[in-house]
C-alpha cells in the first residue's frame, strides 16, 4: 500500500472535522474491503479516519425496533442475547458472515455503507424496513441503497445506528459463492403480519433489490409452495465465472423456499 | 527387551517430530531470514499476453526515493547469464527433436504471458521498489493471444523456434498393432475428457534471498526449493557458470511444493545476479497475486479415448490422443510430465494387449505448465477410469466386476505392459474388495433409494489407480530423455556418544521426513528415535542429492539412508568382533546389541560409537577410526502404488450441489513406516483431487487474462467440503528395494478425481446424464440436470 495519514477521533464530531482537514479521507470502519484495496494500490486516500473509537458500537432493543450501531463487529451482532431474542435471522446472518477474523473485525455500518452486491446486511436492512440514522439524517432502507456500491450517503455523512423493525418472521438463506463464500444469492425473508418483504442479495446487477412478486405471493400465502408457479426474470441478474444469471434466477427462487419455514 | 525402542521403529505410528515448532509459528521460512545492509526485488510484469516490447524507459524509476537500482533483460544479456533450463526432452514422431526456445530471466523484445517479467527494480523497501516499478515506461506492440491450446496450432507464432506453437509431437505403443485390435474389436467406447487447470497454492509463497560475498567471489542462496542440489546444480553449471563450489543453497523450511517448488525459476536466478551487481544481498518474496501469476500450474490436458472390448467384455486395445498445454516456456519437468510420467501409465491395473498414445505439447500465452502432486499419472488415470466406468456402463456390467474381469492377473508378475513399464509387484483384487467391503457396496442401492425419498440423488463412483513413482532409476530415466540422474544420497554419521546425524539429499516440506527417516534408523539400529536428528536442505551439510517429488522420498532417499545403515552396522561388527575377540561372521546384531553368537559376551551400540572415536582399542591397522557412511542409491525400477478409492455423493437437483458424503481408500504402498504420516498423506491426496474434481479451475479469458487469480473467484477446498475418509491398505512388499516400500505422497491426487465425477455421473444417471467434466462445480451440474431434463421433454 501507498503510506497514509491516519487519525482515530473519540466522537463523530471530532471525525467528521478530521475527515473535512483532509484532501481525499476516508472513513475506517473494519476495514474487510478497505484494507485489502489499500494493499493492493487500488486506493490512495491522503488519510483514514478510524471511526471504531467513536463509541458508535451499542445494541439495544427499544421496542419497536431494534437498534444496532455502526460500528458494532459482526460476532457482536451474532452473538447478542439482544439481538438473538429480538430478531434471531439477524444474529443467524451476522454468524454467517466470512470467516471468524472477518466477523471480528467487520462491522454492521461498514457493510451496509459499502454496498458491495454480494454483502449479506444489505439484504436485512433492506427486508426488516430498517432506518438508517447518520449524523445529519434518517434513511429509510428503501431509499437508502441506490445501486451497486453505490448508497445516499454523502461524502461527509457517517451512519451512526441503524434501526431494524422487529418482524413477526424472519430468516435469511444464502448460497455462498464456493470459492469466496461471498452471497451469489442470499434472500432475507420477513413477515410482519400480513406483510411479506423479500430482499435478494448477490444477484442483482444494481446490487441488492426486493422480489415485489414473491413478496405479493407470499403476503395472501406464506408457504414455500406457494412460490412454484412464480418465474423469476433473470434480466439485470449478474452474470459470471460461478453463476450465470440463469442460474442466479433458480437459485433466488430455491433459497427463498428454503427460508419459508 | 526395551519396549520404548520397539515403539519407534519400522510400523509404529511416532507424532511427527517437526510439528511443535510448525504448530507453533516457529518456523523458518526464507522470508524470515534477512541478511545486514538487504535490499528488496520487485519485479515490473506484463500485463498483457503477448506482445513485441517496443520501448522501456526506467528513467523516472531510477530515480524514485529509495531506489537503487532498476534492470532489465539487457542488463542480464550483457552479463552472459542464461535462462532456465529443460530438464528432460522427447522425440518427435517425425525424428525431430523437442523444440526448446530460450528463457530469459527478463523479457528480451517479447512478452509471452501476463506476468512475464520485464525488469527489476531494487530498493531500500519492498513498497518502494514497487513505487519505483510503477513509474517504468513500457511500449508494446500488441500481438495476437494464443489461449485455446487445442487450436495453438492454428494462432500466432510465440516463439520462432516453435512452428505451429507445438513444443513436441510424441508417441509410445504399437500404432498398427492397436489400429488392428480396435477393428477388431466387439465394441470401441469412446470418450473425451479434460482434465482441468490448476494452480498449485503451497501455502508459503515463492521466495529467494540471495547474498555476494566478494572476498572468495561466492554466493549464498536462499530459496523455496524442492531440491536445493539441482537449484545448485542448474543455476552455478547452466545459468552462471561458476562452480558449484561458489554457490550455497539453502532451502530452509519450505511451506508445500506440489511440484511448483521443483523448478529454477527466474526470480531467484536474478537475484543472485543482482546481490553481485549492487553489492548487497537481495530479496525478493511473491505476494499471493504473483503465486497465482507466475508459479507454474498443473494438468491441462485434453484426451480422446477409445477403448475396444472383446465379446467377453475383456479389453483389447486402447488409443488415447492427448494435446496439453505447456503455457509460454518449457519449464523443467514439463515435458516429462505428460509423456512418460502419463503415456507409460496408460495401461492402469489392467491387462491390455495393444496400446497406443500420441501426445502434443502446445505453446500458449499463459503461464508454464509443469508437475502437480501426481504429474502425468492423476491425468492418465483420470482418462482410464473414466473410461472403464463409462465402458461398464455401456455394456450393462457392474463397473466393479468390470474392472475384476480385467485386472493383471495376481500370478502376471513381474508383468510387461505395452508402454515401457515393467510392473514388479501388485494385487488389484484384495484392495478392490476391501474398499467395497469398507463402503458397504452391496447395499448401495438401498441408500440411493432412502435419497431419492429426500429428493437426493445419490451416486457411487469407483477408481483403481496405479501409479509409478520413487522416480529413478537414472538408467530408464536417461534412455527416455531424462538429463538428470535420479538416484538419492544419504550420508549417516554416528556421532561419539552414539547418536545419529542423518544427511539426506530428500527435502522435506511438509511430507514428515524427519520423523520417518528417524524411525528407519532407529529400527535398524535399535536405539531410540530421539537420538536420530535428520539434517536436509543445506549444499554446504548434505551430499548432492536429488530431492523431493515424484513420492520418491520413503523409496529412493529412505532406502539410500537404509543403506548408509547397513554399511554402519558392517563396520560396526568389525570394531565389536575387535573389542570381544571374536570373529567378525559370528557377531550379530540385534536390539542395538553386538553379541558373540551362543554366548552373553556384548557390546551396545552406544560402546562401538565411542571406540569409533576414542580408538585406545581399536583395530587401526585394517579399519578407519571414526563412523560415518554414505550411500548413493539408485533402485533398478520404479516402485508401483496402487489402490482402489471409491466415492459416494448426494446431488442435490434444486441447486447442483454435489455433496461428497463418502470415501473408502484402499491403497497397497507396500510396507508403511509411520502410519499415520501415510494416513495424512492419503488425507491430503484426496482433498486435493476433490478440489480438482468439483472446485479448482484455473481460468484464462481470450485476451489471457487469469480471471482465477485470487481467492475470490479460485475455489480451494475446504474441510467442510470433505467427509471423513475410511483410509485402509493392502500389502504387497516392493521387490525394489530392501524396505519393500512404495510411495504415498501423490496417490490420493492420482485416485479421487475419477472415482467423484464417476460417482457425480452415477447419481445423474437416472436423469440421463453421461458425462460431466472438472471442475463439478454447482452451476455446471444444475445445468446438465436442466438439459437432460428439457431433452427428455422433447
Amino acid at each position: 500500500m501507498y503510506s497514509t495519514k491516519y487519525v482515530k477521533p473519540n466522537s463523530t464530531t471530532e471525525a467528521l472535522e478530521a475527515i473535512k482537514s483532509l484532501g481525499e479521507g476516508k472513513f475506517l470502519a473494519g476495514g474487510m474491503t478497505l484494507i485489502p484495496t489499500l494493499k493492493q494500490r487500488l486506493a490512495s486516500p491522503d488519510g483514514l479516519v478510524d471511526i471504531s473509537g467513536c463509541k458508535l458500537d451499542s445494541i439495544a432493543d427499544e421496542g419497536e425496533t431494534l437498534k444496532i450501531g455502526a460500528m458494532a463487529r459482526h460476532v457482536s451482532v451474532a452473538e447478542s442475547a439482544v439481538v438473538k431474542k429480538a430478531i434471531p435471522a439477524l444474529a443467524k446472518l451476522a454468524d454467517g458472515i466470512g470467516d471468524r477474523q472477518v466477523r471480528n473485525r467487520g462491522t454492521i455500518g461498514g457493510s451496509v455503507a459499502n454496498n458491495d452486491p454480494s454483502a449479506c446486511y444489505p439484504s436485512a436492512v433492506l427486508a426488516l424496513k430498517a432506518t438508517i440514522h447518520t449524523n445529519i439524517r434518517s434513511i429509510a432502507a428503501d431509499d437508502f441503497f441506490t445501486g451497486m456500491f453505490e448508497t445516499a450517503l454523502e461524502d461527509d455523512e457517517i451512519i451512526e445506528f441503524i434501526s431494524f423493525s422487529k418482524p413477526t418472521k424472519a430468516n435469511y438463506v444464502k448460497f455462498p459463492n464456493p470459492a469466496s463464500r461471498y452471497a451469489m444469492v442470499g434472500v432475507f425473508v420477513a413477515q410482519f403480519g400480513d406483510e411479506v418483504r423479500v430482499a435478494v442479495t448477490g444477484a442483482g446487477e444494481g446490487g441488492v433489490f426486493r422480489h415485489q412478486e414473491m413478496e405479493s405471493v407470499l403476503s395472501s400465502n406464506f408457504s414455500a409452495d406457494s412460490l412454484s408457479s412464480v418465474k423469476i426474470d433473470s434480466d439485470g441478474l449478474i452474470s459470471d465465472l460461478h453463476a450465470s444469471a440463469e442460474y442466479r434466477a433458480n437459485l433466488i427462487k430455491e433459497m427463498t423456499k428454503r427460508a419459508v419455514v | 527387551m526395551n519396549e520404548v525402542t520397539k515403539i519407534d521403529g519400522i510400523g509404529s505410528s511416532v507424532r511427527r517430530t517437526e510439528d511443535k515448532k510448525f504448530l507453533t509459528g516457529k518456523g523458518k521460512y526464507t522470508d524470515d531470514i534477512n541478511r545486514p545492509g538487504q535490499v528488496q526485488a520487485y519485479f515490473l510484469r506484463s500485463d498483457v499476453a503477448h506482445a513485441k516490447i517496443k520501448k522501456i524507459d526506467i528513467k523516472n524509476a531510477q530515480s524514485a526515493p529509495g531506489v537503487i537500482g532498476v534492470f532489465t533483460g539487457d542488463d542480464i544479456a550483457a552479463d552472459k547469464v542464461g535462462g532456465p533450463i529443460c530438464g528432460w526432452v522427447v522425440p518427435c514422431r517425425d525424428g525431430s527433436a523437442t523444440k526448446e526456445p530460450p528463457h530469459p530471466l527478463l523479457a528480451q523484445g517479447k512478452v509471452r504471458f501476463v506476468g512475464d517479467a520485464i525488469a527489476v527494480v531494487l530498493a531500500e523497501t519492498a513498497e518502494q521498489a514497487k513505487s519505483g516499478a510503477e513509474l517504468i515506461d513500457v511500449d508494446y506492440e500488441e500481438l495476437s493471444p494464443v489461449v485455446d491450446f487445442e487450436n495453438a496450432g492454428d494462432g500466432a507464432q510465440i516463439h520462432d523456434e516453435v512452428p505451429n506453437n507445438c513444443y513436441f509431437d510424441w508417441e509410445l505403443g504399437d500404432e498398427k498393432a492397436t489400429a488392428d485390435a480396435l477393428s477388431g474389436a466387439k465394441k470401441i467406447v469412446k470418450l473425451r475428457v479434460r482434465n482441468n487447470r490448476l494452480v498449485p497454492n503451497a501455502m508459503e509463497p515463492r521466495c529467494a534471498l540471495a547474498e555476494f560475498d566478494n572476498l572468495d567471489d561466492s554466493y549464498t542462496l536462499h530459496t523455496t526449493s524442492q531440491n536445493p542440489h539441482l537449484t545448485r546444480l542448474v543455476l552455478a553449471a547452466f545459468m552462471f557458470a561458476i562452480p558449484e563450489s561458489k554457490l550455497r543453497v539453502i532451502a530452509p523450511d519450505v511451506g508445500g511444493g506440489f511440484g511448483s517448488k521443483i523448478y529454477v525459476y527466474i526470480e531467484e536466478a536474478v537475484c543472485v545476479w543482482a546481490s553481485k551487481k549492487v553489492g548487497r544481498p537481495v530479496k525478493w518474496t511473491a505476494d499471493r497475486t504473483q503465486a497465482f501469476l507466475t508459479d507454474c500450474h498443473g494438468r491441462d490436458h485434453v484426451n480422446d479415448v477409445q477403448l475396444g472390448l472383446d465379446e467377453n467384455n475383456k479389453i483389447v486395445g486402447l488409443r488415447v490422443d492427448t494435446v496439453c498445454n505447456l503455457g509460454a516456456y518449457l519449464s523443467a519437468f514439463s515435458v516429462v510430465v505428460p509423456t512418460y510420467l502419463h503415456g507409460t501409465l496408460l495401461s492402469g491395473q489392467y491387462d491390455i494387449p495393444a496400446i497406443y498414445t500420441n501426445v502434443k505439447g502446445m505453446a500458449t500465452n499463459t503461464v508454464n505448465v509443469d508437475a502437480y502432486r501426481g504429474a502425468g499419472r492423476p491425468e492418465a488415470t483420470y482418462l482410464l477410469e473414466r473410461t472403464m466406468e463409462t465402458a461398464a456402463r455401456e455394456v450393462g456390467m457392474d463397473p466393479a466386476e468390470f474392472r475384476r474381469i480385467n485386472f493383471i492377473p495376481k500370478d502376471a508378475f513381474p508383468y510387461q505392459t505395452q508402454v515401457a513399464l515393467q510392473y514388479d509387484i501388485g494385487d488389484y483384487e484384495p484392495h478392490l474388495d476391501k474398499a467395497m467391503e469398507m463402503i458397504d457396496y452391496s447395499n448401495f442401492e438401498k441408500r440411493r433409494a432412502e435419497a431419492a425419498k429426500r429428493g437426493m440423488y445419490r451416486g457411487i463412483g469407483i477408481s483403481s489407480y496405479i501409479e509409478a513413482c520413487g522416480l529413478a532409476p537414472s538408467a530408464v530415466v536417461g534412455a527416455l530423455g531424462g538429463r538428470v540422474g535420479l538416484w538419492e544420497s544419504a550420508s549417516v554419521r554416528v556421532n561419539p556418544t552414539g547418536t545419529i546425524s542423518v544427511f539426506t539429499g530428500s527435502h522435506s516440506h511438509g511430507q514428515g521426513h524427519a520423523t520417518t527417516f528417524a524411525q528407519i534408523v532407529a529400527d535398524k539400529l535399535g536405539i531410540p528415535m530421539e537420538n536420530v536428528e535428520v539434517v536436509h536442505g543445506d549444499t554446504d551439510k548434505t551430499p548432492f542429492g536429488m530431492g523431493s517429488y515424484g513420492s520418491r522420498s520413503l523409496a529412493s532417499g529412505g532406502s539410500a539412508i537404509s543403506k548408509a545403515v547397513d554399511k554402519i552396522i558392517n563396520k560396526s561388527k568389525k570394531i565389536a568382533a575387535h573389542l570381544l575377540e571374536a570373529s567378525e561372521d559370528d557377531i550379530d546384531f540385534k536390539d542395538g546389541k553386538f553379541v558373540v553368537g551362543g554366548t552373553d559376551k556384548e557390546k551396545a551400540f552406544g560402546e562401538i560409537a565411542l571406540a569409533a572415536y576414542v580408538p585406545h582399542n581399536y583395530p587401526l591397522e585394517t579399519l578407519e577410526p571414526g563412523l560415518e557412511e554414505n550411500a548413493f542409491y539408485d533402485p533398478t525400477n520404479f516402485v508401483y502404488p496402487s489402490g482402489t478409492h471409491i466415492a459416494e455423493v448426494e446431488v442435490d437437483p434444486a441447486t447442483g450441489v454435489v455433496q461428497v458424503v463418502d470415501w473408502a481408500a484402499c491403497d497397497d504402498f507396500g510396507n508403511l513406516v509411520n502410519p499415520m504420516i501415510v494416513e495424512g498423506q492419503v488425507h491430503g491426496g484426496i482433498a486435493q483431487g476433490i478440489g480438482q474434481a468439483l472446485l479448482e479451475d484455473a481460468h484464462y479469458d481470450e485476451n489471457g487474462q487469469l480471471l482465477t487469480a485470487s481467492y475470490m473467484d479460485y475455489c480451494m477446498p475446504r474441510a467442510d467440503d470433505l467427509p471423513s475418509f475410511k483410509v485402509g491398505y493392502t500389502t504387497t512388499p516392493s521387490t525394489v528395494n530392501d524396505l519393500g516400500v512404495k510411495g504415498c505422497g501423490e496417490a490420493g491426487a492420482i485416485a479421487s478425481p475419477p472415482a467423484l465425477i464417476n460417482a457425480v455421473i452415477d447419481a445423474l444417471s437416472p436423469l440421463g446424464v453421461t458425462d460431466m467434466s472438472m471442475p463439478a462445480t454447482p452451476q455446471k451440474v444444475w445445468k446438465a440436470i436442466q438439459d437432460s431434463q428439457s431433452v427428455a421433454a422433447e
